[in-house]
């Protein structure tokens, strides 16, 4: 048997308090100094902590520590004098996409490397935009048993990156197809290139020790090569140069050496691509379509070239379409292109990666259920790092985080963190699925239930049209 | 009463003669309706009255307030906290012993709690959750002078969006007392009992170990009064349970935790768990940190190492092989219904018909916003469909195979209301088993911190001895007693609107309900 995928992780404690979502208000010149104050029976012990990080108090936001909003000190306490809020700071966290509940469950998870559990049920709204307007499904029987997950089964989560041949063809018990090259990622997750307003130094050597650790791949601009640091023929395995259309290509030697490459799609595509394969023909090439107005007939065009081995679909940050006014979505546009090259008989040939919205696992799961074969992700890396997404560096203000001090330990282990218990989540899901292969559930929408089809299937019929969003 | 030692004689005709010396007498508890007011200091309130330094201590408020909001103590010259959980709010303001404007120095000012937004979520809101706590308080539904807006959460889907086309008159005028909501259980004719429960829900499988022995005592004794059931989930049956054992539903799970020949035979439904609606495909899961000596010695476990059940049962992998597990049940038990708990995935129709034919009384679809101990977060939320439409896929898909009226269908996964239970019985499901809702009754705030450490703050989700001795069980019995009251007047309330004689004529009547977001301009047939 092969040996399984595992990442190694370690717990990396938060630098900073962490901004929890509640915090206590505490009128105390009402107190009455009970000998068995409430604040003592937290179960949590939250109090003493707190205590602790008044001490240690360097900036404001520390007074808001993880209370976990049970009401008990609240409701028990003599005199009445304690109240929760919600942390205003929480509440601000992020950009309407990346939710301050998003933020806060990734750090979590970059620094346990743990899948979040909680007990009561579902929280949230019955359904919303995006990736919340569709749910996986599962099976009720036939499965990978649930040890599957634990280990006794093996849930494989690689991909093949790369172009496939339509049939392999065979004279005198011999395959006579030539083999197109191929990239075997462990998982289905690539590290993007960083928008520059969000970048730091020694991001780039630490995402590239991530890369290696979790042996997938990070996309480095070609412009953008040297903030690697020192790197050596083995650490190109991890990296994926992307060349700007006016760039140009990475040296010969580079090119030799390296699996996989990405170029920015213009009308040269063709002529950039055979440049490449003149040089290394093992070489995979990937094309960059960013997601405006053409770029999901641009994606199904390219698909169409025998050229184009892979496509590198690519949202903004929030997983929208850009440069128009109402804009698709970008598991809509996934789905949408996925669909079509289905219908057309040639979705097996060409590999899609998609980028932008990625937030969280279960977004991950999603989008490959819609059509892509792998996804690229920066922000949730970002977040991992304490990053509040509060926009300070893009609007050239000092970081509340001070993510451009942290140490290469610091930065690698949690962010490893948090890749491999994306991975650990995307187990889940599959197992509850009945889904061996990652590979498998690619474009499996048969395993997934969209909001606007089962709605319509099931109040349709008995209520009539949907008259609102 | 059906099953108990009332019938010992029959009953050794049809159980192994070991088992029948071990039943013991039934308890009897009266459905009776007495306060029981909240176990804490503090109760929340929706409104706050502030008092600021221009009361000159006149003592009118206290006076003039009937409900008894404000405090002042013979002999006091200081008022004591104001008991704000009795407070009407606003709706006060049309009456003639308004405080705030009656303060002769206006020192008083009323404002909504702002400590209301960090209570609740979506699907429970704050206001829900006030109303569950009035309702096990005091056994009524609560008067809509408090303002709570209860009836539906703020999910902004499914039930949250259905609501009932009441006539504006009722067809038939009919008494309280003319209305009946009792549903069966067993409509197979297959020579088992006729089992009816008083009301159409029963308590939802919660194991020890994911909950105090309290817990599950108060929610039996609460299911005696109202001779309905109550369901151990996977962790065994406790020797404190068997007083109760005609409403206990025997749950096996794919753990098998505490799973005996001899606990099988003690009750009246025995209940296969597939799967559960916030956890679907998963199995169960109880963390490191709840495995106390307690539950570890239940289970025949380890203590203190996390318990994850298996999934599914290993020894089934088609309709055939759950019907063989049905005849090892049946066969053990002789009096015994089976129940076939499953979630919500698309061909949940298929499994819900496989499963009659294998011989089920009971289909029990649990939806994917269900509850739970511990679940993962990216399981809780995007597995298995919502409930709403597993009911309606379920009902129109039996009805359609004739075979509708052979089978029970219970619904259960996010149903907080006695409004919610009506719903799903308008959407096409006989009865519900409801969870959280018991929980919210003994003072579950929804913190979601019931899955490790010592459990939770509230002592409830909990196998801490420490905060498990924060439920009294009289308290805890009396609380869901009461809500199952409150319920049960709602729910008469509103089929004496539709002029109903029985809950059983509201199933499937989905002609009766509207969907805020739809045109709701189809015909549909009753």
């Amino acid at each position: 048997m092969p040996k399984k995928y595992h990442i190694e992780t370690k717990k990396i404690p938060p630098r900073l308090p962490k901004i929890g979502k509640f915090g206590i208000v505490d009128w105390r010149e009402d107190c009455a100094r009970c000998h068995n104050c409430v604040k003592k029976a937290c179960v949590y012990d939250r109090y003493r902590q707190e205590t602790q990080y008044i001490k240690d108090l360097d900036e404001f936001n520390a007074m808001f520590f993880e209370c976990m909003g049970c009401f008990s000190c609240v409701q028990k306490c003599t005199k009445g004098i304690l109240a929760l809020t919600v942390n205003p700071e929480y509440e601000g966290m992020g950009n309407g996409y990346y939710t301050p509940d998003i933020i806060l469950t990734t750090w979590n998870q970059a620094e346990t490397a743990g899948i979040p559990v909680s007990g009561a049920g579902y929280r949230g709204k019955f359904t919303g935009v995006g990736f919340d307007s569709m749910w996986t499904d599962m099976s009720e029987i036939v499965r990978p048993t649930r040890d599957g997950i634990h280990g006794r089964e093996y849930i494989s989560t690689s991909v093949d990156i790369g172009r496939k041949p339509k049939l392999l063809s065979f004279e005198n018990n011999r395959l006579t197809t030539p083999l197109p090259p191929l990239v075997d990622l462990p998982v289905p997750i690539l590290i993007d290139m960083f928008p520059k307003e969000y970048q730091f130094p020694n991001l780039m050597p630490m995402l590239l020790a991530v890369a290696a650790k979790t042996g997938t791949m990070m996309i480095v601009d070609r412009e953008q090569q040297g903030l690697l640091g020192t790197y050596n023929e083995k650490h190109l395995l991890n990296v994926v140069f992307h060349v700007g259309k006016d760039a140009s290509l990475p040296t010969p030697e580079i090119l030799r050496k390296s699996r996989l490459i990405e170029i920015a799609d213009d009308d040269g595509v063709e002529q950039r691509i055979e440049e490449i394969k003149t040089v290394n023909p093992g070489l995979v090439v990937a094309v960059r379509v960013e997601l405006d107005s053409r770029g999901e007939g641009r994606s199904i065009e390219l698909a169409h070239n025998p050229a184009v081995e892979v496509i590198h679909i690519v949202s903004d940050i929030n997983g929208n379409q850009t440069g128009v006014e109402t804009p698709g979505f970008i598991k809509d546009m996934t789905r949408h292109i996925h669909t079509s090259l289905v219908k057309e008989g040639i979705r097996d040939e060409v590999t899609i990666i998609a980028g932008g919205g990625i937030a969280l696992a279960e977004h991950m799961a999603k989008e490959i259920i819609c059509g892509a074969d792998a996804v690229t992700i920066n922000v949730p890396l970002l977040i991992a790092l304490e990053c509040r997404f509060c926009g300070s560096c893009r609007d050239g203000f000092d970081c509340p985080a001070k993510i451009e001090t942290i140490t290469a330990q610091y930065g690698v282990g949690r962010m490893t963190n948090l890749i491999a218990v994306w991975h650990d989540q995307l187990i889940e899901v599959m197992g509850a699925m009945g889904m061996r292969e990652a590979r498998r559930l690619r474009g499996e929408t048969g395993r997934a239930l969209f909001f606007e089809d089962i709605e319509e299937e099931t109040f349709g019929r008995l209520f009539g049209k949907r008259i609102s969003s | 009463m059906e099953g108990s030692l009332a019938k010992e004689s029959v009953l050794k005709e049809i159980l192994p003669e070991n088992t029948a010396k071990t039943l013991v007498p039934q308890v009897e508890i009266a459905r009776e309706v007495k306060p029981a007011p909240s176990r804490y200091r503090n109760e929340i309130a929706k409104y706050i009255i502030r008092r600021d330094s221009n009361c000159k201590l006149c003592g009118k408020c206290a006076e003039v307030c009937p409900h008894g909001v404000h405090v002042l103590k013979p002999g006091y010259k200081l008022f004591s906290a104001p008991h704000l959980n009795v407070c009407i709010g606003p709706s006060c303001q049309k009456t003639d012993h308004y405080c705030i404007d009656l303060c002769p120095n206006k020192a008083l000012k009323m404002v909504e709690n702002p400590m209301l937004k960090a209570m609740g979520d979506f699907r429970w809101t704050p206001d829900m959750l006030m109303a569950t706590w009035k309702m096990a308080e005091t056994g009524e539904p609560p008067s809509p002078e408090y303002g709570y807006d209860y009836e539906t959460g703020a999910s902004g889907g499914g039930l949250d969006r259905l609501r009932f086309k009441f006539p504006e008159k009722p067809p038939v005028d009919l008494r309280d007392d003319e209305i009946d909501t009792s549903i069966v259980l067993n409509r197979r004719d297959d020579g088992r009992p006729q089992i009816k429960i008083d009301v159409p829900w029963y308590g939802g499988g919660m194991s020890f170990g994911s909950v105090s022995n309290v817990v599950q005592l108060s929610k039996a004794r609460a299911a005696v009064a109202f001779n309905t059931f109550t369901c151990t989930g996977e962790g065994g049956y406790m020797e404190r349970m068997k007083p109760y054992d005609d409403h206990v539903i025997t749950q096996i799970a794919t753990g098998l935790f505490g799973v005996r020949e001899e606990t099988i035979q003690r009750v009246r439904i025995v209940e296969f768990k597939y799967a559960q609606g916030a956890k679907p495909g998963l199995g169960g899961h109880l963390l490191a940190d709840k495995v106390t000596p307690a539950v570890a010695r239940m289970r025949e476990t380890v203590l203190g190492i996390s318990l994850f059940s298996p999934f599914p049962f290993h020894s089934v992998y088609s309709i055939e092989d759950h019907q063989k597990h049905m005849d090892w049940i049946k066969h053990v038990n002789r009096r015994t219904l089976i129940s076939t708990k499953v979630s919500t995935p698309n061909d949940v129709d298929m499994v819900a018909v496989g499963s009659y034919s294998a011989g089920t009384h009971i289909v029990h679809l649990d939806g994917g916003y269900g509850g739970t101990g511990a679940a993962p977060d990216i399981a809780k939320k995007n597995i298995a469909m919502p409930i709403e439409y597993g009911i309606v896929k379920v009902h129109c898909f039996l009805t359609d195979e004739g075979i509708r009226d052979k089978v029970t269908l219970i619904a259960s996964g996010g149903l907080r209301t006695s409004h919610d239970i009506a719903k799903a019985i308008a959407l096409g499901a006989d009865g519900v088993v409801v969870g959280t809702s018991e929980l919210v009754a003994l003072g579950c705030i929804r913190c979601s911190r019931c899955e490790s450490g010592r459990g939770c703050p509230r002592g409830i989700a909990t196998t801490d001895a420490e905060l498990a001795a924060d439920v009294d069980l009289e308290w805890g019995t009396q609380r869901i007693i009461n809500l199952y009251s409150a319920w049960r007047k709602e729910l008469v309330s509103i089929l004496k609107r539709f002029g109903m004689r029985s809950v059983s004529e509201l199933r499937g009547r989905t002609d009766l309900l509207m969907h805020l977001d739809y045109t709701n301009d189809v015909e549909t047939h009753t």
